[in-house]
């Protein structure tokens, strides 16, 4: 069966993609729609004072004074120690980054709104901008809230006890380590697209988001809707990655406007926008000090944390996920006696902030695996056999680690071992020496990291989230004509869903896969769904689907066997049928008798029918671990500072691969996000808080020609937990490139005696290691 | 990021063109600098005056030992050699590293020059080839301006109210010269974070060595130059180095590591090491 669970299926969706024919916000045509611009802030950090609109123009443009009603985004959390930040979606009293919004002015076209924007005067009293995270914690630092004793969003610990491990430890390493802040750049930036249906009654929304449920239920929340009186739509999607799994300001204004004017009307984040006044991502900072065996056996970790998050709390996800997440996650794989770690949620004057694929796990695991190479260089061991030493083994599964995290399933040496050989770990040294020889410079890098997917309701709760996940819920449904059409609440942006969604479906129903539609993102289509994040898509929406469809082939045989005359024990689906032996009954026959000849079914036929409503969550509540081994080899050039990446293998282990081919484009494609956080993406600042990476010539993404080929391998070890043994695999890829790359920098330029600590590991980062170690030999002499 | 409005004209003439510019219109050739410039609105122009439609400043001509490329020949005419006069093969290995092809089908010569973006390749190469930029003015009136002095800082150039660069002229006989041509960049398509040019014909005598991407005008590194010629070995990184710190006081290190290597491996194209 070519298209169940486990064929390479080509996607259903690609066709419009790559035909130029998919229907994103910018692509609906709606009759009397205007285009929306923002006015937004010059400064940082300012007293907002008199908005002056353009005479004549009052009409067009709304500032917060014109809507009392709209309540401010605001995230409560139930975390001990969690301040609140209201977060208006047009600025009252204060501006706290450059590019929040302070008026929306709308006209027949987005130029002439820019034209109106620009005629906005706005009066501004600037205070001192607190750009960094030193500056927010500094004791005389000025307030970002008036209302807080300090900028601290959370402070969270874990206190473990580090006795015994530093009793014991012969090796003590201490780094420090930092990660840039980045934006996500999907290649559809966000979009909002709002009217009033009279007909319906009710507000429709048409947005670029990953959970169009949600976003329903912030947007009544802030207008004071009943959620029925909101419809939220997002059609296609060009990519979310995090950056648009939350209620936007933009999303508030537009809607608030189209329903005061009673004109449909639209936003268009531009790239600019996007990179100077949309949430941010990415910016951690570390201390810690690791204690270790002569062997490099861990143990004990004492950690600091700290995460820039920005101005305001993202809703649902809180400003406190990050954090929360990097504290828990730190220990990553590994097997851990003793750990304590205290996490700092920091406010600045910049853009707040939201998971990004992989959510505080890039920057953990940049911090552990650079921790661990410094472990392995102290010890005098290869970075592989330490690793291997202190992952957890196969034998000890199921696992509860150091935080509580309950690792389901799988082998991580095996793995760590298997990406080792993949890349020729033991034909390296000598391919190193040869190098040398001519004068260049190559390292080889590993890093090892689980991916918790699907985490649900009881870890949520425990976070404090607004959002807690229940029960994922999928509706299957025979046709009349005889094809399945499945609708879910989650959404695709990318992840192929479309495709895997259906291959669920036909490993119960035996359809091919053109014969089942799948519909998603509509709320007024598609049950509640909290939607897509948390690699939570697949194994959600995924068991959801497989639970319906799988009520739906009782209910088919069921209905089959009647006109089969048989028992429905008796029968089996195949090729889109019911069959007992060689007679067979067609899905179009079923699905005819159900709705058009009754007459055919008996009197005490099932009235539930053919339309299946399922709710689905795994058996645990702790999440499926995906887990994997990077590892990258790397020339380094010590006389221009540029990295070369000569190799790159991934080798993973998602459970059951519903799509292998979806999954290998999942990896290059998260892969190629972790490659740009390791030595390219960085949104700068300066001490006033304003961006100076302000478009795609400063803020610069890997391209094509900066990305390795990448080769992949995969085990298949089947959850316990979940249906059909699959785990959430979306994020993982973006979370190893960092460690794996800058560990083979580092390995490269050991001869020099140089490391880096801090990514991007850009060419001017890595002269200037060279430079300093350089200085410092020289010194020494 | 849509720009203020303005208005759009597409003279046929150098005169009408002339005319146009007298009154104030800003010259678009590629649009590939000013475009983003005024979407960004920090070119605000109440009116353009594209350059596509004038023949004349589309040509390539060879005449009495000098090359003239008019000022909008493309980036990709140039990569291509569509020209009927054979291009130096410099011009046409540095056109293929700028930018995307996307890009290069656009820009222009005259336009990147005019620019004068301090990171930009045409100005660099230009300057060790020794180049005219031939200017004219509203009434019709030519000058010339050499490289290096047509640009005296980042985003300056001599030009005056009204004029245009027409054309830039080669020496024909740099068709021959050894040429060396390093550019590092982040990424391929970027603008250069260093640059490093060497142009060498021993029977005329052009020695230039140049430094581009210096955050200013190209650098012109005359003694090393002359060394070259001279001893025909490469000078060394110790000497590239000291002469970039001379001429560059206050350069950060790195910039100055990064136009070295340029430097040491645009010459060893030209000189082994
Ligand atoms: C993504 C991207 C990457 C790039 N990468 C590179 C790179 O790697 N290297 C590089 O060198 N360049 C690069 N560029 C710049 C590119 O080469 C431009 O084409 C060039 O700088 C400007 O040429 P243009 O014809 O597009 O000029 P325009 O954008 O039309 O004009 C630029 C300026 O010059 C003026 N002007 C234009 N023609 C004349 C003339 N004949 N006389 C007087 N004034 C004139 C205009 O009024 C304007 O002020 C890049 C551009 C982009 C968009």
């Amino acid at each position: 069966m070519t298209s169940a669970i486990g064929a390479r299926a080509p996607r259903k969706e690609d066709a419009r993609h790559l035909s130029g024919k998919a229907r994103f916000v910018g692509d609906i045509k709606v009759a009397g729609t205007w285009e929306a611009a923002f006015v937004r802030s010059p400064l940082a950090h300012a007293r907002l004072g008199a908005i002056t609109k353009p005479p004549g123009m009052e009409a067009q443009v709304f500032t917060a004074e014109d809507m009392p009603d709209l309540a401010p985004i605001r995230c409560e959390s139930t975390l001990p120690s969690y301040k609140v930040s209201d977060y208006p979606a047009l600025a009252r009293g204060k501006v706290r980054y450059v590019g929040e919004c302070i008026a929306i002015c709308i006209a027949p076209t987005r130029a002439e709104a820019e034209d109106l924007a620009e005629a906005v005067i706005v009066d501004l009293d600037p205070l001192p901008a607190v750009a960094d995270i030193d500056t927010a914690l500094a004791a005389d630092a000025p307030r970002l809230h008036e209302d807080w004793e300090d900028n601290l969003f959370l402070t969270t610990r874990h206190d473990g006890d580090l006795s015994e491990a530093k009793a014991r430890a012969t090796v003590v390493i201490e780094r420090s380590y930092e990660t840039a802040r980045q934006a996500m750049n999907p290649m559809e930036g966000k979009g909002v697209l709002a009217e009033w249906d009279h007909r319906a009654d009710q507000l429709v929304v048409h947005t670029s988001t990953q959970v169009p449920h949600l976003i329903r239920t912030g947007l009544s929340e802030c207008l004071g809707l009943d959620q029925a009186q909101v419809r939220v739509i997002a059609p296609d999607v060009g990519g979310g990655f995090g950056y648009k799994c939350v209620l936007q300001p933009e999303e508030l204004s537009v809607a608030w406007v189209a329903r005061k004017t009673g004109r449909p009307v639209r936003w268009t984040e531009d790239r600019r926008e996007h990179l100077t006044a949309g949430v941010n991502t990415r910016q951690h900072r570390y201390r810690i000090t690791a204690y270790a065996d002569d062997d490099g056996r861990l143990l004990g970790l004492d950690a600091d944390i700290w995460v820039d998050i920005g101005a305001y709390s993202v809703w649902p996800f809180t400003a406190c996920l990050e954090a929360a997440q990097a504290g828990g996650n730190l220990p990553g794989p590994y097997d851990l006696g003793a750990y304590a770690c205290r996490t700092y949620s920091v406010a600045t004057n910049k853009p707040g902030f939201t998971p990004y694929r992989g959510v505080a796990r890039p920057g953990v695991c940049f911090a552990m695996e650079l921790t661990l190479d410094a472990i392995a260089r102290a010890v005098g061991r290869d970075p592989l056999e330490v690793r291997c030493l202190n992952l957890v083994p196969g034998a000890a599964m199921p696992y509860t680690n150091v935080t509580g995290k309950f690792y389901d399933s799988g082998d991580y040496p095996a793995a760590a071992r298997a990406a080792a050989q993949m890349i020729d770990a033991e034909g390296f040294a000598a391919r190193k020496a040869a190098a040398a020889a001519e004068g260049r410079l190559i390292g080889l890098g590993y890093a090892c990291f689980t991916e918790q997917s699907a985490h649900g309701t009881k870890v949520f709760a425990a976070w404090g989230l607004p959002l807690v996940p229940g029960y994922e819920q999928a509706m299957v449904k025979l046709t009349p004509s005889g094809t399945v059409e499945v609708r879910s609440g989650n959404h695709s942006f990318g992840q192929g869903l479309e495709t895997t969604l259906a291959q669920v479906a036909c490993e119960w129903l035996h359809l091919d896969l053109a014969q089942v539609r799948v519909t998603m993102g509509d709320t007024g289509l598609t049950p509640y769904s909290t939607g897509a994040y948390a690699s939570r898509g697949m194994v959600m929406a995924g068991g959801a689907v497989s639970k319906a469809s799988e009520e739906l082939a009782r209910r088919l045989r069921i209905h089959g066997a009647h006109l089969l005359q048989c028992d429905p024990a008796e029968t089996e689906i195949r090729e889109g049928a019911v069959w007992k032996g060689q007679a067979s009954v067609g899905f179009a026959a079923i699905a005819d008798a159900w709705y058009l000849h009754p007459d055919r079914l008996p009197e005490d036929v099932d009235t539930a029918g053919l339309e299946v409503t399922e709710g689905y969550k795994p058996d645990i509540d702790t999440g499926l671990f995906t887990y994997a081994t990077h590892a990258a080899m790397v020339e380094v050039d010590p006389e221009s500072g540029r990295t070369e990446i000569l190799d790159y293998v991934i080798f993973e282990d998602c459970g059951r691969r519903v799509n292998p081919m979806i999954l290998d484009g999942q990896s290059y494609g998260g892969a190629a996000q972790g490659i740009g956080s390791a030595l390219f993406e960085e949104a700068l600042y300066d001490a006033a808080g304003q961006p100076l990476t302000s478009t795609l010539a400063d803020y610069i993404l890997p391209g094509p020609a900066e990305l390795p080929a990448f080769r992949l391998g995969h085990s298949e070890t089947l959850s316990p937990y979940s249906r059909h043994g699959i785990k959430g695999v979306g994020e993982g890829a973006a979370i190893a490139p960092a460690g794996a790359i800058v560990n083979a920098i580092n390995d490269a330029l050991a001869p020099m005696g140089a490391e880096l600590t801090r990514i991007p590991a850009t060419p001017h980062r890595v002269l200037a290691a060279i430079l300093d170690a350089r200085a410092a030999r020289e010194a020494a002499q | 990021m849509k720009p203020a409005a303005f208005d759009h004209q597409r003279p046929e003439t150098a005169e009408a063109l002339a005319a146009l510019l007298a009154a104030g219109a800003k010259p678009l050739a590629g649009g590939q600098s000013l475009g983003p410039m005024l979407n960004l609105r920090l070119a605000r122009p109440d009116r353009l005056a594209g350059l596509a439609a004038i023949p004349a400043l589309a040509g390539i001509r060879e005449e009495a030992g000098i090359i003239r490329i008019g000022a909008a020949v493309t980036h990709a005419r140039i990569e291509d050699g569509d020209s009927p006069v054979a291009l130096p093969p410099a011009l046409r290995q540095v056109a293929r590293g700028i930018a995307y092809r996307a890009v290069r089908n656009r820009g222009t010569i005259g336009g990147s020059l005019a620019h004068a973006d301090p990171a930009a390749d045409w100005i660099t190469t230009l300057t060790a080839l020794g180049a005219q930029v031939v200017i004219r003015d509203a009434t019709g009136g030519e000058r010339r301006a050499a490289l290096p002095g047509f640009m005296p800082g980042a985003y300056r150039t001599a030009l005056g109210p009204a004029e245009i660069i027409a054309a830039v002229e080669i020496p024909a006989a740099l068709r021959e010269a050894y040429w060396g041509y390093h550019k590092i960049c982040r990424k391929v398509g970027e603008f250069a974070d260093a640059i490093g040019a060497v142009a060498l014909h021993p029977a005329t005598g052009h020695v230039r060595i140049v430094a581009g991407a210096t955050g200013g005008a190209p650098l012109l590194l005359e003694g090393i130059g002359a060394d070259l010629a001279r001893t025909a070995r490469h000078p060394g990184t110790g000497a590239l180095r000291l002469a970039l710190e001379t001429a560059l006081p206050g350069a950060d290190r790195v910039r100055i590591q990064l136009l070295v290597t340029a430097l040491d491996r645009a010459i060893a194209k030209v000189v082994p090491a």
